[in-house]
């Protein structure tokens, strides 16, 4: 790959700081061998979609008593089996294959430059796809009905557990190979402070393989050697607080490359600029040492964990609101500063003026707002003792689905509508239908998940077909009609979008000048006058150990050292089958 | 922020060849400082409302209480034989093993105003129990004794219901907690209730 030194280009009138140079941007683009690469990854993770959102709207449509179960008898056999496969599929590795496909792309993209190892990266790709086909095979034969926390003593089929290792595993590989890359780009940029999206991108990896320790020991010390017959018992107890170890950060690494985009691409896209490349910086370290040590906000009913450290948690979980407030100033700034820049009036009038008619642009700009209704939510489940109204009630899947559903999720679905046609050297096909994807997803996610925040509200367990629980009082049944009208418009919006994207990837080529580029946005302020700490890894990562150690280091030795494996769950199969 | 020209870019000040890395600021916006500023006051107001909730109000979270041998707890007291005990004037101690797919005992019945101390265990998967309309809500994990304590002040049906997934029967998995009128219990048991026949009472009660 060779590059080419082209003049650097001349700062706005905007910036104040014009006797810096910008960093040096050669016009670096991807080769068609790393396009497909990166392109393999999305394919994955649509793929993985399409299959796992087809499972939703059913769980939607037995709530109102439309139980299509019986028809998928050869396949699906329950709705548990629906449900784990919506819940791995979806939350699991559409995500995983997606962010970490999106980070090759951020990571050359943002650095200018190739991977410095990229066989490091198709061991990487390759020992995510044998764990994802691993995972599948028990899933779909129903020997893995375990839901997507897997709690012990519900014992699924070892392949589960050592497939999902193998996905995880395969995304720690992925994540050396980027930390070289920035390496191997900072040797030669002494100095220059390292471009957003990239580090975005790899803060995002370091945060996930700090968090994923937790599943790791867990499956590798308890669950493998189980389900393989080596141990006879579990400690569901410790299980648990590992299993939140990971689960909690899991929900900001599905966050945080949405967050790249909103501020690092979605500025260029509507026309303006990163607003604080300071702050910008900033939140991403923050989610980098608070988003791990909060798991006990997900475990304030459990036995087992005293009361002083869930408390503890409820306060640091508190502070994860910080950054998500600088996250949501910073954001809509940028947007604002954009859209007065081309005549946008008004106390909120300018946000017309925004690019609405631009499906990616519409998709994070309804993700944003719906996000904010998750935030809300979040903040009332991190509150201790008001956990108690709606933990594992429908309030809960309620709430994420404004999050990784919407927020991640929708988010990822206008990056495609960029990426897939610049990977592929096509032109979208029929952003108009693109348009009405993202405003279905929007109108019936809202649908859907006032009713299951309500329900929740109202006591309405989760995990449950309701529709046929004997204990669903008649008030419920206008709000689990709606469940299932949310989840219909949400069927159709999905088939949408797998019909959009396999019409672009299979469309004809069009010439280079068609094809979308790479946004990445300038920030309004140079970089080079972001302050040096906040473009340093070491301060932040002993920052992380030292709080991990201090929030989980006395509860852990307690539940190790006390130790009990003694729960062997049931002597037979618990699921429907 | 009238216009886009007028946004303040704090802190890029004369830089160039002689920039000082030392001396480089954030460049906050002053509008954005004020907004972490109301932030920090917003947070600090939530975790000032919810100490008050869980400690001088008394709203709080199961902890951690007792751990038992899932294997053996059934064959041992008080769980062999779990349901409801009296302890005093209008309390009471509620046993209840959550197991696939059903609580026992699956109805508690009491009189209004009374105080009854939940322990739920479970010897085989993970369960829940929340009782609706109700703070109790906990999680029921095998190894593991869930303590909590709530006063029924209304007059009514009290479902509680498992929350999380254990298998086939989940969707299934309830009970109701009778909260009667006052006197309305003695007249059911047909017994005019003296203190010192507790445990006969409340098994009585149980078998209903």
């Amino acid at each position: 790959m060779t590059t080419i030194d082209e003049p650097i280009e001349t700062p706005d009138v905007e910036t104040t700081d014009l006797t810096i140079e910008r960093v040096e941007k050669p016009e670096f683009d991807l080769s068609p061998q790393e396009k497909r690469f990166v392109g393999w990854h999305i394919t994955v993770a649509i793929t993985a979609l399409m299959i796992g959102s087809m499972m939703g709207p059913i769980q939607s449509f037995q709530f109102s008593g439309l139980d299509l179960y019986p028809y998928l008898e050869p396949v699906i056999k329950s709705y548990y089996q629906g449900l784990t496969l919506h819940g791995v599929l979806n939350a699991l590795v559409y995500t995983t294959f997606f962010i970490v496909g999106f980070a090759n792309l951020t990571t050359m993209k943002g650095l200018g430059r190739s991977l410095s190892h990229p066989v490091i990266n198709k061991v990487g790709f390759w020992t995510m796809l044998t764990g994802l086909i691993m995972t599948g095979i028990p899933i779909l034969t129903n020997s893995a009905t375990v839901l997507y926390t897997f709690y012990p003593p519900l014992k699924a089929s070892w392949a589960f557990y050592l497939g999902l290792t193998l996905v995880v595993v395969g995304s720690w590989i992925e994540g050396l190979g980027f930390y070289l890359t920035l390496a191997a780009w900072r040797k030669d940029h002494r100095g220059v402070r390292s471009p957003f999206i990239a580090l975005g991108g790899i803060i995002n990896m370091a945060m996930w393989q700090i968090a994923t320790l937790g599943i790791a020991v867990e499956i590798l010390t308890m669950l493998l050697p189980w389900s393989l017959g080596l141990i006879d018992n579990t400690d569901p107890e410790l299980a648990r607080t590992y299993f939140w170890f990971t689960g909690h950060p899991l929900v900001y690494f599905w966050l945080l490359p949405a967050y790249v985009s909103w501020y690092g691409m979605l500025p260029k896209q509507v026309g303006g600029k990163l607003f604080s490349d300071s702050l910008a910086r900033l939140a991403f370290w923050l989610f980098l040492i608070v988003s791990v040590p909060v798991g006990f906000h997900h475990q304030f009913t459990d036995p087992g964990v005293p009361q002083t450290w869930k408390f503890i948690h409820a306060a640091l979980t508190y502070s994860v609101f910080f950054p998500s407030m600088i996250t949501l100033f910073t954001v809509v700034a940028s947007l604002e500063f954009a859209a007065r820049r081309q005549g946008g009036k008004g106390l909120v009038g300018w946000i017309r003026t925004l690019p609405w008619g631009d499906p990616s642009v519409a998709a994070q700009l309804l993700a944003g707002i719906l996000f904010m209704f998750g935030g809300i939510g979040g903040l009332t489940n991190a509150s201790y003792s008001l956990n108690l109204v709606i933990h594992n009630t429908a309030w809960v899947p309620g709430h994420f689905h404004l999050t990784v559903a919407t927020a991640a999720t929708l988010s990822f679905m206008g990056i495609s509508y960029w990426m897939v046609p610049y990977l592929a050297g096509k032109q979208l096909w029929s952003p108009k239908m693109a348009l009405v994807q993202v405003w279905t997803w929007f109108v019936g996610m809202i649908i859907f998940s006032n009713a299951m925040h309500v329900l929740g509200l109202l006591g309405a367990p989760r995990r449950t077909p309701l529709g046929s629980a004997p204990y669903v009082p008649e008030e419920w049944n206008g709000h689990l009609l709606r469940v299932s009208i949310g989840g219909g418009i949400l069927l159709i919006s999905v088939l949408i979008y797998g019909w959009v994207m396999l019409r672009t990837a299979l469309g004809p080529k069009v010439e280079a000048h068609l094809v979308p580029t790479v946004p990445i946005a300038e920030s309004i302020r140079h970089p080079q006058l972001t302050p040096v700490w906040l473009d340093r890894f070491k301060p932040w990562l002993i920052a992380a150990g030292l709080l991990l150690v201090v929030a989980y280091g006395p509860q852990f030795i307690d539940q190790i050292f006390n130790m009990n494996l003694n729960a062997p769950g049931t002597d037979f199969v618990p699921w429907p089958s | 922020m009238s216009n886009g020209e007028d946004l303040n870019v704090a802190g890029a000040g004369p830089a160039g060849d002689g920039l000082d890395e030392t001396a480089l600021t954030m460049g906050i916006d002053p509008y954005e400082r004020n907004w972490m500023r109301l932030t920090v006051a917003l947070l600090v107001m939530f975790f000032t409302t919810v100490a008050i909730a869980g400690f001088a109000m008394g709203i709080q979270v199961t902890g951690a209480y007792q751990e038992v041998d899932p294997r053996t707890v059934l064959d041992t007291e008080p769980w062999a034989t779990p349901g409801l005990r009296k302890i005093g004037d209008k309390e009471y101690e509620a046993y209840v093993v959550a197991q696939t797919w059903s609580f026992n005992p699956s109805e508690i019945e009491i009189p209004v105003g009374s105080t009854v101390t939940i322990l739920v265990t479970s010897p085989d998967l993970q369960h829940g129990f929340k009782i609706t309309d109700t703070n109790v809500n906990t999680m029921v994990v095998p190894g593991q004794v869930s303590k909590v304590t709530y006063t029924f002040d209304t007059v009514g049906d009290f479902p509680y219901i498992c929350h999380e997934y254990c298998g086939t029967g989940h969707a299934t998995m309830f009970g109701v907690v009778k909260v009667v009128p006052e006197g309305t219990l003695d007249e059911v048991s047909g017994d005019t209730g003296g203190d010192t026949d507790n445990e006969a009472n409340s098994d009585e009660d149980d078998s209903q």
